[in-house]
């Protein structure tokens, strides 16, 4: 039904362009338009499409809430509460949808007729309102459209809002996740001190299962700090970036100085291949071919190595970073301007002399600015870390030895069953929340680092 | 006294050719001005000097540049000592992001000429007075040198190019980007620097070229077209197209 009726708007309002176009044609022939032919038939459409949408979409957010209120209004007066209302509710509607299973009292019964009743009123009213809007704002713009007023501005003022709303749904969609995290989170610190989890050196949330009731407050208090993942995700970052920054770096260096324009073609888009391997592949490359590379190579050399190491996660995820630093420092370097190589080269110095003298102190600011968004990255990586460094949260600093991370352990907690409401499903908001303002902290300095470089050069 | 011999030079970019058979004779401790309307070839000659034109990738370069009988064309040329000996003033002054004083001492570091310090700064604060910038700049040294305003920057570049002792100034319109005032600053610096240095100027101000040069060569669509005295040119040219060009006929 909804279907039907959002085709019907969609094409009646392409129908209404076409109209519009050609209306402006017939007006032509005896006076002078106020817009281009196509602006008359973009008016049509918006006031066809634009109040009908915005009406069904309005409609269809609130018809459920309203005929819930309808429904629950005969159970008023049993003062049951809110998650007993809400558990009847949904009986009454599975009901009504023929796939309920328990036992059917006559209330429930009344009430399920009662719902089917309710939306097919909600289902001939909605269509009857819509229509009579369509009606309406269509012969209102055809008016307008007779009269010949002015056809530009209404529509470029249309089409701001269009994309005000854009906008305003992707900020919105950002702010309700942030606040989501937060509210969750601070539900957890509730139940878990705040000290108790940064400060914390023992993460095993684990043990503060218990099947019915409270967990013992004493267990809390060790089971939730967040100190060896914060450790393990530096960490891993860290080793990360010991494999990504000289390798990056100097690839980018080569690229932007020293390739021929031959070598460059090719080289480059290779490269940036690397960016587009899933991570998941990466994560089982480590896993599978790269951890007991290594620890084969430390068994023969007499060391002691998990086969879920940190090295091996940490050097797979600085080779998925290499492209990033690669590709950003090489675009920061080739920004130098030519004239600053000039002068160096004209004073005689060489290649390498003007790339350590001139070019690299000149790009400094944009490759930090690349070096801090290819952390951000490395901290949020997940799937490298959850296949190959293993899961469990141990405070180490030796490579060869398993760690996890922060978003390791937000996927250990959320897969599987889980209980809304329990304090390990909550920690995955805690964590979560931590990671995000890591990262964006990370992205803020990046961003402005880099900003400032463009502004010495433009 | 010839300082640089060019003969036959031929430059091409890819498969255009930008340089037709230019011969010419640089004379020593004098300012000799290259002329012409744009894209005429008077800027690749000067790169052809101190091999600015090796970093263009597509460039070849055939002929023959000889300076004091050293073939400047050759594969085997020490470019570094070269460059070292004929410095470069681009047409927008082109600093580096770093001090007043580093910028100037960029050179003396390189080619490792400076033993100490104090010689270091010696050489700075003389490149300075040469280029006339100390009295503007010896409280600021360590002030970054593209905080300069534009006549400045210039004349810190000219530094730069002088502190290494060159034989040979090259300077590529240097004055394209600069007001008057600075303009004038700046020929009067070619004028002092003369008596030490052989000075090659492109230039697009046909006054500026009559004001600072002894030598003038005037270049159209890649070839020499005429070169003699400065006077000689301006006064009393032998060829018509110089003529054109002179008055203001065309370019």
């Amino acid at each position: 039904m909804n279907l039907i009726l959002v085709t019907f708007i969609v094409l009646l309002a392409f129908t209404s362009y076409y109209f519009g176009r050609k209306k402006a044609l017939v007006i032509q022939s005896s006076q002078r338009l106020t817009a281009l032919p196509k602006f008359y038939g973009y008016y049509l459409a918006a006031w066809c499409a634009a109040p009908a949408l915005i009406i069904f979409i309005l409609w269809s957010v609130f018809e459920p809430s309203i005929v819930k209120t309808f429904i629950l209004q005969d159970y008023t007066d049993q003062n049951l509460t809110k998650n007993e209302l809400q558990l009847i509710y949904t009986k009454v509607k599975a009901l009504a949808l023929g796939n309920y299973t328990g036992n059917i009292t006559n209330f429930l019964d009344a009430s399920a007729d009662k719902y089917i009743q309710l939306k097919g009123i909600a289902n001939s009213a909605k269509v009857a309102i819509i229509l009579a809007i369509l009606i309406f704002s269509l012969s209102y713009a055809y008016r307008s459209v007779q009269k010949n007023d002015r056809m530009r501005e209404p529509v470029e003022i249309f089409l701001k809002w269009v994309l005000f709303v854009a906008s305003l749904g992707a900020v919105l969609v950002t702010i309700g996740i942030i606040f989501s995290l937060l509210f969750e989170a601070i539900r957890f610190f509730q139940a878990v001190k705040f000290f108790d989890f940064i400060f914390g050196t023992h993460w095993y949330p684990a043990k503060t299962f218990v099947r019915d009731g409270q967990p013992d407050p004493e267990l809390m208090k060790d089971a939730f700090g967040a100190v060896p993942l914060f450790a393990g995700t530096f960490f891993i970052a860290f080793i990360a970036m010991c494999v990504a920054i000289p390798i990056g770096l100097l690839s980018g260096i080569y690229l932007s100085e020293y390739a021929g324009r031959g070598v460059r073609k090719y080289a480059k888009p290779i490269i940036e291949i690397l960016a587009g391997i899933p991570t998941v592949v990466y994560g089982f490359f480590a896993a599978l071919t790269v951890g007991p590379f290594v620890k084969e190579i430390g068994n023969a050399m007499g060391l002691e190595v998990s086969a879920e190491s940190a090295l091996a996660a940490g050097a797979v995820m600085g080779v998925m970073i290499i492209p990033f630093i690669s590709s950003l420092s090489d675009d920061v370097i080739t920004a130098v301007p030519q004239n600053l190589r000039d002068g160096s080269y004209a004073m005689g110095a060489t290649k390498s002399e003007t790339v350590k003298k001139v070019i690299f102190p000149a790009a400094l600011p944009g490759i930090v600015g690349s070096i801090l968004l290819a952390v951000s990255r490395a901290v949020g990586e997940t799937m490298i870390v959850v296949m190959a460094s293993g899961l469990a949260a141990n405070l180490t600093m030796n490579p060869l030895e398993s760690t996890s991370t922060i978003t390791a352990q937000i996927v250990v907690i959320l897969i599987g069953d889980q209980q809304f409401g329990d304090p390990k499903t909550q920690s995955a908001f805690a964590l979560g929340i931590s990671l995000f303002i890591v990262t964006l902290f990370l992205n803020v300095i990046a961003l402005s680092v880099v900003k400032r470089y463009r502004e010495k050069y433009e | 006294m010839s300082k640089i011999k060019a003969e036959n030079v031929n430059v091409y970019y890819g498969s255009k050719q930008a340089l037709f058979d230019v011969s010419i004779d640089i004379a020593e401790k004098e300012v000799t001005a290259l002329i012409g309307p744009s894209g005429c070839g008077k800027s690749t000659f000067l790169r052809c000097l101190n091999r600015m034109n090796d970093v263009i990738e597509i460039c070849r370069v055939e002929g023959s540049i000889k300076m004091d009988n050293l073939e400047l064309n050759s594969r085997k040329l020490d470019v570094v000592r070269l460059r070292e000996s004929v410095g470069m003033v681009f047409q927008k002054p082109n600093p580096f992001p770093k001090t007043i004083y580093e910028n100037v001492a960029y050179g003396p570091t390189i080619h490792g000429i400076a033993q100490s310090k104090e010689e270091m700064d010696q050489i700075v604060e003389t490149s300075l007075k040469k280029a006339a910038l100390w009295n503007e700049v010896k409280d600021r040294l360590d002030e970054i040198g593209t905080g300069l305003s534009g006549g400045q920057q210039q004349r810190l570049c000219i530094a730069r190019a002088i502190s290494v002792s060159p034989e040979v100034i090259l300077m590529d319109e240097p004055c394209s980007a600069l007001d008057p005032i600075a303009t004038a600053q700046i020929e009067e610096l070619i004028d002092d620097l003369k008596k030490e240095v052989t000075i090659v100027i492109v230039t697009h101000s046909m006054s500026q070229a009559a004001r600072v040069s002894q030598k003038t060569g005037f270049f159209h669509l890649g070839k020499l077209i005429e070169f003699g005295p400065t006077d000689k040119i301006f006064k009393n040219p032998d060829n018509q197209q110089t003529q054109d060009y002179i008055t203001g006929r065309f370019g």
